[in-house]
């Protein structure tokens, strides 16, 4: 077995260092009737590289890969070009076979990463400070939920309708074990964001309020009245951005008041994957840091007063305070966040702003062009590189058959509300620099075809 | 034994060290300094380059940025030296033994990695329709299967991102199936040893924690256990073998006097290395366990993440497990139960506790784990991984004191406490004078039942050459605590950097990067 270095002669001689006459002395402590005497049955045997590769490679196969067509998939996940650098870092051993960072003599690899992440990512969302990251966007954003209750003492949250619907579905698992009182609603296709139901719904009861932006149908409205009458009533406003891409081009939620800001840090670094591993996206106001959940690496000096990072304020932490922590979470996303802030380096802000304009100007162009499309209507007023689109058909039966013909052409809303008739015909599509003019045609020609 | 050092270094030589000069930039040949992202970068670089974006009238709400956000930028080649220079400070498995107790730090094949970078994996996307997925929900399938048929348990729920996500996984069920039968009780037990995460997640669902002791050979003490147990008793959690590096051997009878009096039990399945392929926590009477993908299975710990955490369950949890999962057809096809059907397929799911289907990436790299290994090398490499263990544990319990070592062998990992150091020596010393002989530190002061723990857990992929080398040299610099050797207070000398201040760090945070003039401002 390739992966194991012992010998024969190697395990008889330790044997009787430890003085065992054979392997089973070692597990005389399991019960003889807990014992397996042999490998399980029914499962195969080792395997050559070769042999696993091509096994592999074969199911690899039967999946349409987001680049071998036109691609047009959003809500909460982006095809984005990933530079070829990032993934050749994140994969030096020393990056990708390192532990959390508890010894930092020497991890200060992985914690000067991490405070040059966490500085990113406060500066990107407007906020103070920003932790090292969580598991993805989705529990990014219960935990903040809960870090509201905790600082408000309130247990009524908000969400706005344009949250992304796993979201609100990871929210709602939660708070029927933890009490949590949660105000939700389905979107509907108009250009108008629901900020006056959010407006409307804030009280003296509120904890927080929850704003995804740009939300689930690539709606963007400001924040900053939301803001106000949260404040106004001693509650958070948490604003969730799913597409980090998109502060490029317009105002971060922190400049706009938000409390906290949550996110998924997927387009940046890290890939589609379909799903996971992604990177959740964790910042706040200062005051609130003690309240924060998960690892937060901060700066001091060593014993020759020379700067170093290390892990700190993990008297907020589980391995600490146990059942008093602030949250349960220990192993987060460490080697998202490093391809995260290596793909951030490369661009700059200069780069940043210029991959935001290419995904917006590419999104206006494409819907134009579908909005001409008989049988489509453009929803949106606004939007960064994702729109909504109202067919004349049920989208869901649309989406397959253009799958058939290699194009995946969005995300139709009946899969993610499949309760909601009122959302049958949206289809959600999503534009990003990786968006050829060829492939907007592709899509145009074929919708065109199937809406006739 | 092989020699500790074959270069033809003697100890002597360590003399001239302490002569050698300073220089002027900082660095020592290749240990090398590098200044922060905001010092070296600027926010008109940058390397990447696009096209020009097509001129457009912007539809972005009248939210267009005109204000800078202050990131920095870096060309490729600036930026690939900056990161190149930090990864030189991290120690990793691949630079050498990393004997972190719990943790598993076992090699990480690199086919797992370049399997996870086929494109039909890497570059699909979570909401594609389903029969352009088929591959990829086989792989979750697949592994499922594997991950029961090793537990010998019913059903696994896959989504949790890591470890203490799967807890939360488990204890939901387990809340959950209890509120079905319209019993909803408070309390979960939890050993003293247990790791950290296990009494913020029971407390995190809403129970209320309650420790059970230990006996003095450092198992659960199944008489203060079962004289606890009562109506109000949701469940216990335990980790088998547990985090003194034991197993539980009454564990089948914790398992029955919990299920006697109505409640769950859960295991915290991270220390599974020391049995995967010879014992089935099912057998046990386990109802719920995590599986630590990036432990036992060999996905990369990454400094810090991501992890994986399939929880297995029993059969009375099951129908309780979250959304979504994997369904395989007569004909060979594949769904996924997600909102839209678990309304017929699965109706007692407890929700969905993550966007999309879980850690994709990390399945793909433990499925090809596991086939390479297939069901004879899972077991050999819980062999491997006790023997290894038991090979430390006997081999040290001359020089450390082994409070546990008349317990019986150990399982995959071994546990010494620092009693007999020298005054105002302990294991913190020991471990910083293990850096300088160049091994990544033992997890230390964990667990909480033992004075100055010490735990040593080395896995199955080390060579005994490996073994001996850190054996010789965890000895020697025991030796050094119990003498009262100075200088092994101020170790490490030879790392990148020297002890660092967490005092400082934590009385005044600094988490963020201020330009220097705003930072003396705000003191």
């Amino acid at each position: 077995m390739r992966y194991l270095p012992l010998t024969q002669t190697d395990r008889s001689a330790m044997l009787s260092v430890i003085g065992a006459d054979t392997i089973d002395d070692l597990f005389v402590d399991v019960p003889g009737e807990a014992q397996l005497d042999g490998p399980i049955a029914g499962l195969p045997y080792h395997a050559s590289e070769m042999a696993v590769e091509r096994h592999m490679s074969a199911l690899a196969a039967k999946n349409m890969a987001a680049g071998a067509g036109p691609f047009f998939l959003g809500c909460g996940a982006y095809k984005h070009h990933v530079p070829a650098s990032v993934d050749h870092i994140i994969q030096r051993g020393e990056f990708l076979t390192a532990y959390t960072p508890y010894q930092p003599e020497i991890a200060q690899g992985t914690l000067q990463m991490l405070f040059e992440f966490q500085t990113q990512v406060a500066r990107l969302f407007g906020c103070d400070v920003a932790n090292a990251s969580m598991y993805d966007g989705s529990t990014a954003c219960w935990e903040a939920i809960v870090m509201a209750r905790r600082i408000t003492k309130r247990a009524k949250a908000v969400l706005s309708s344009g949250l992304h619907p796993h979201y609100v579905s990871v929210a709602q698992t939660m708070a029927k074990f933890t009490g949590d009182v949660l105000d939700t609603a389905l979107p509907t296709l108009t250009p108008e964001t629901d900020a006056d139901r959010l407006l409307a719904s804030i009280d003296g009861e509120t904890s927080c309020v929850v704003v995804q932006y740009p939300d689930i149908l690539g709606r963007i409205a400001d924040l900053s009245a939301i803001a106000a009458k949260a404040h106004e009533h001693g509650a958070l406003l948490i604003a969730v951005v799913t597409e980090p891409v998109a502060l490029g081009a317009i105002y971060s939620p922190g400049e706009m008041g938000a409390d906290i800001v949550v996110g998924e840090g997927q387009s940046l670094g890290v890939g589609l994957q379909f799903g996971g591993p992604y990177v959740g996206l964790f910042a706040c106001k200062e005051k609130f840091v003690r309240q924060m959940p998960g690892r937060l690496c901060g700066e001091t000096v060593d014993a020759e007063g020379r700067r170093g990072f290390v892990l700190t304020l993990s008297t907020r932490e589980q391995h600490i305070r146990r059942e008093k922590a602030t949250s349960n979470i220990c192993t987060n996303s460490g080697l998202c966040a490093l391809a995260f802030s290596i793909h951030m380096t490369l661009l700059g802000e200069r780069g940043l702003r210029d991959l935001a304009a290419l995904n917006h100007g590419l999104a206006v162009q494409a819907a134009e062009r579908l909005a001409g499309v008989s049988g489509v209507t453009l929803v949106n007023d606004n939007f960064f590189n994702e729109f909504t689109l109202k067919l004349s058909k049920p989208a869901r039966p649309i989406v397959r058959e253009l799958s058939h013909h290699g194009i995946l052409g969005g995300v139709s809303l009946v899969r993610l509300y499949p309760e909601a008739e009122h959302l049958e015909n949206g289809l959600v599509v999503a534009v990003t620099e990786t968006t050829t003019a060829e492939d907007v045609e592709a899509l145009a020609a074929k919708l065109e075809e199937l809406l006739a | 034994m092989s020699a500790v050092n074959q270069s033809g270094w003697r100890p002597e030589m360590s003399a001239a060290e302490a002569s050698a000069p300073t220089t002027t930039t900082g660095n020592r040949a290749l240990m090398l300094e590098e200044a922060l992202i905001f010092e070296i970068g600027d926010t008109d670089t940058t390397g990447v380059d696009f096209a020009d974006a097509p001129k457009v009238i912007a539809r972005l709400s009248g939210l267009e940025r005109a204000r800078k956000i202050g990131i920095p930028g870096l060309s490729e080649p600036e930026a690939v030296r900056h990161y190149t220079r930090l990864s030189r400070q991290n120690y990793g498995i691949d630079l050498g033994f990393f004997p972190l107790g719990s943790c598993t730090m076992k090699h990480n094949p690199r086919l797992n990695e370049k399997m996870a970078r086929l494109p039909g994996f890497a570059d699909v996307h979570p909401m594609q329709p389903v029969e352009t997925v088929q591959g990829a929900l086989a792989v979750i399938n697949e592994l499922a299967v594997w991950l029961i048929k090793l537990t010998g348990m019913h059903g696994v729920a896959m989504t949790p991102k890591a470890g203490a996500h799967g807890e939360l996984c488990g204890i939901l069920a387990i809340k959950a199936a209890l509120e079905a039968r319209g019993d909803p009780r408070t309390v979960i037990l939890v050993p003293e040893s247990a790791h950290g995460t296990n009494p913020a997640t029971a407390a995190f669902a809403g129970f209320t924690v309650e420790n059970i002791p230990a006996t003095s050979e450092g198992r659960v003490d199944l008489a203060a256990l079962t004289a606890r147990l009562g109506p109000d008793v949701a469940g216990v959690m335990i980790t088998n073998p547990n985090t003194c590096g034991l197993f539980e051997r009454d564990m089948r009878a914790i398992s029955d006097a919990v299920h006697a009096v109505g409640g769950y039990v859960y295991c915290d399945g991270a220390n599974f290395n020391a049995i995967v392929g010879r014992v089935r926590p099912g057998d046990l009477g386990i109802d719920a366990m995590h599986i630590n993908l990036h432990k036992t299975f060999s996905t990369p710990h990454g400094g810090g993440g991501p992890g994986s955490g399939p929880v297995v369950l029993s059969e009375a949890l099951s129908p309780f497990g979250p959304l979504p999962f994997t369904e395989r057809h007569a004909d060979g096809g594949y769904t996924l139960i997600e909102e839209e059907t678990a309304g017929e397929r699965h109706p007692h799911s407890f929700g969905r506790m993550t966007a999309f289907h879980g850690q994709m990436g990390m399945f793909t790299r433990a499925l090809t784990y596991i086939l390479s290994h297939g069901a004879d090398g899972l077991r050999q490499v819980a062999e491997d991984a006790v023997l290894n263990a038991n090979y430390i544990l006997r081999s040290l319990e001359n020089s450390l004191e082994a409070p546990f070592a008349a317990s019986g062998p150990c399982m995959h990992e071994a546990l010494f406490s620092d009693n007999g150091m020298a005054e105002g020596f302990s294991t913190l010393d020991i471990a910083k004078g293990l850096i300088d002989e160049g091994f990544h530190p033992m997890t230390v002061y964990f667990p909480l039942v033992v004075h100055g723990a010490i735990l040593v857990e080395p896995t199955e992929t080390e060579s005994k050459a490996a073994l001996d080398q850190f054996i010789t040299a965890l000895r020697s610099v025991a030796d050094r605590a119990r003498a009262g050797d100075a200088s092994l207070k101020s170790a490490p000398h030879f790392a990148p950097r020297r002890r660092l201040d967490e005092t400082l760090a934590a009385r005044k945070p600094v988490l963020v990067w201020k330009e220097p003039d705003l930072a003396v401002a705000a003191e």
